[in-house]
């Protein structure tokens, strides 16, 4: 599979382990969660082929030959995609554990819809649950990346 | 165990037939939860990612071919307006990341009494195409559920497809739940509105031990339409009768209590969904009409 733009190829897996595991435990790719397991908290959000989905409930098979990308591969280098420096700017990293996966879904949002409301991006993140925040500085966070994506800087 | 990935429906039918240990897997998002929760070890795990027979939707006339794997994304965002209660259904289910990966080929795999594309298939009078090395065949929506999380699929087939006629009038789906996003519903409904015949369909999810139609609802408020002349005349249709509607939906269902809901609460829920759809669809059906006038 290629992952985050570089093909890799990782030996010995079990027919049943997922995608999120092959990604932390082989490909030394620790970004992306691991909590419920069932698709309910959404901290292993990874794009697969361009769709965000759940990494615990893709079966590593599944993703041979496809095209991953992970929290990892949205910076460009050192420097931050504009979604993740929003999110620092916005103080809506706590503990961090959420952080990855709403950062590929908020990301996923914005590049398919440069403006949304807020019900929109609600809706986008409702697969992604986080214990410290309250949600009202990510959505600040998401709020703030569509501006600075607009090229608007928001004054805060 | 092993990971078999056939590149086309012949040959994953062949292995279908040779490996009767081997689980199909499509979106993943009832499996793998089972397999990350060690409650299962099948000996193989058959792909259906890579199978194109499965992918996409097409139209032939007045049906619509909805393959096994295609994704609920794919159906909001293209079949809201030829299939409206499949496509509320699919909006309903799970997040961003489920619907983009769950399909309805492994909601029927998977035949739970509470899966959302259930009553929407059951309402309209589809049927779903699955194969074997055996040959095609298509079950009616209205036989494929036999039981909790048993279907009338047999142990060497594969679903394909469902077929269903394009919603030539309204059609509600409804759903009770805790919240709004991630929940499995407490009770489900869908409700469709056949102009042609001019007759109401319904049918209840997770509030028996199948998803089913509701008989004597549908002919309690087909038989109120013909003889006040609704369809043509278009003559208000009242409270009570609604009521009574509402009432013969909740008969229909056998529900348990679980720890998503009581029975008693099922049946009440029911009852209001049912009447609260059959509204909105009146509705829209008058106006479309006027409109259209
Ligand atoms: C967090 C979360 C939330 C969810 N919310 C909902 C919800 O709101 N409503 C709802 O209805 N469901 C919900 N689900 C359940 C699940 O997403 C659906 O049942 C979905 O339709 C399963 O499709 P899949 O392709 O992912 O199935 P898979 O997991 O790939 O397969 C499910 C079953 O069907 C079999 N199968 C799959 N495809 C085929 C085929 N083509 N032929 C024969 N057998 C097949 C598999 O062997 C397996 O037994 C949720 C799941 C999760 C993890
Ligand atoms: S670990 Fe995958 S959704 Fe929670
Ligand atoms: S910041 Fe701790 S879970 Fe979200």
């Amino acid at each position: 599979m290629t992952v985050n733009g570089t093909e890799r190829v990782v030996d010995d897996v079990w027919a049943g382990e997922s995608l999120l595991y092959v990604l932390r435990e082989r490909a030394g790719l620790p970004g992306s969660k691991n909590a419920c397991e069932q698709g309910e908290c959404g901290s292993c959000t990874v794009y697969l082929d361009g769709a965000p989905v759940c990494a615990c409930l893709v079966a590593a098979g599944q993703a041979a030959g496809r095209q991953v990308r992970t929290v990892e591969g949205l910076c460009d280098g050192d420097a931050l995609d504009v979604v993740q420096q929003a999110f620092l700017a916005a103080g809506a990293v706590q503990c961090g554990f959420c952080t990855p996966g709403l950062i590929v879904a908020a990301h996923d949002l914005l590049a398919r819809n440069p403006a949304p409301d807020d019900a929109t991006i609600r809706e986008a993140l409702s697969g992604n649950l986080c214990r410290c925040t309250g949600y009202e500085k990510i959505l600040d966070a998401v709020r703030l990346a569509a501006a600075r994506r607009a090229g608007r800087e928001v004054a805060r | 165990m092993d990971f078999l990935r056939p590149r086309g429906l012949a040959e994953a039918l062949a292995i279908r037939a040779r490996r009767p240990d081997a689980v199909p897997i499509r979106g993943g998002t009832d499996l793998m939860v089972e397999l990350n929760f060690d409650r299962g070890r099948p000996g193989a795990l058959l792909d259906l990612g890579r199978l194109d027979e499965l992918d996409g939707w097409d139209r032939d006339g007045d049906t619509i071919r909805v393959g096994a794997g295609l994704p609920y994304q794919r159906i909001v965002a293209e079949l809201a307006t030829a299939l409206p209660a499949l496509a509320m259904a699919s909006r309903t289910v799970g997040s961003p990341q489920i619907r983009n990966r769950g399909t309805v080929g492994g909601n029927l795999g998977s035949a739970s009494p509470a899966g959302d594309a259930h009553p929407p298939l059951l309402v309209s009078d589809a049927s779903i195409e699955v194969a074997s090395v055996r040959g095609a065949r298509r079950i009616p929506a209205t036989e494929f559920y036999q039981g909790v999380k048993r279907s009338a699929l047999a142990a060497d087939e594969l679903i394909v497809a469902v077929h269903l006629p394009a919603a030539a009038g309204p059609q509600q789906f409804a759903k009770v739940g805790t919240r709004n996003a991630m929940v499995i519903a407490v009770c489900s409904l869908a409700l469709a509105l056949d102009p042609a015949t001019e007759r109401v369909r319904v049918a209840l999810g997770s509030a028996a031990p199948t998803p089913r139609r509701c008989a004597e609802a549908e002919r309690f408020l087909t038989a109120e339409l013909a003889d006040r002349r609704w369809w043509t005349v278009g003559t208000p249709v009242s409270e009570p009768v609604l009521r009574r509607f509402g009432a013969l939906v909740a008969a229909a269902a056998a529900p348990i209590d679980d720890v998503r809901g009581t029975a008693d609460y099922r049946r009440r829920a029911l009852a209001v969904l049912a009447r609260r759809t059959a509204t909105w669809s009146l509705r829209e059906y008058r106006q479309g009409g006027r409109t259209c006038a």
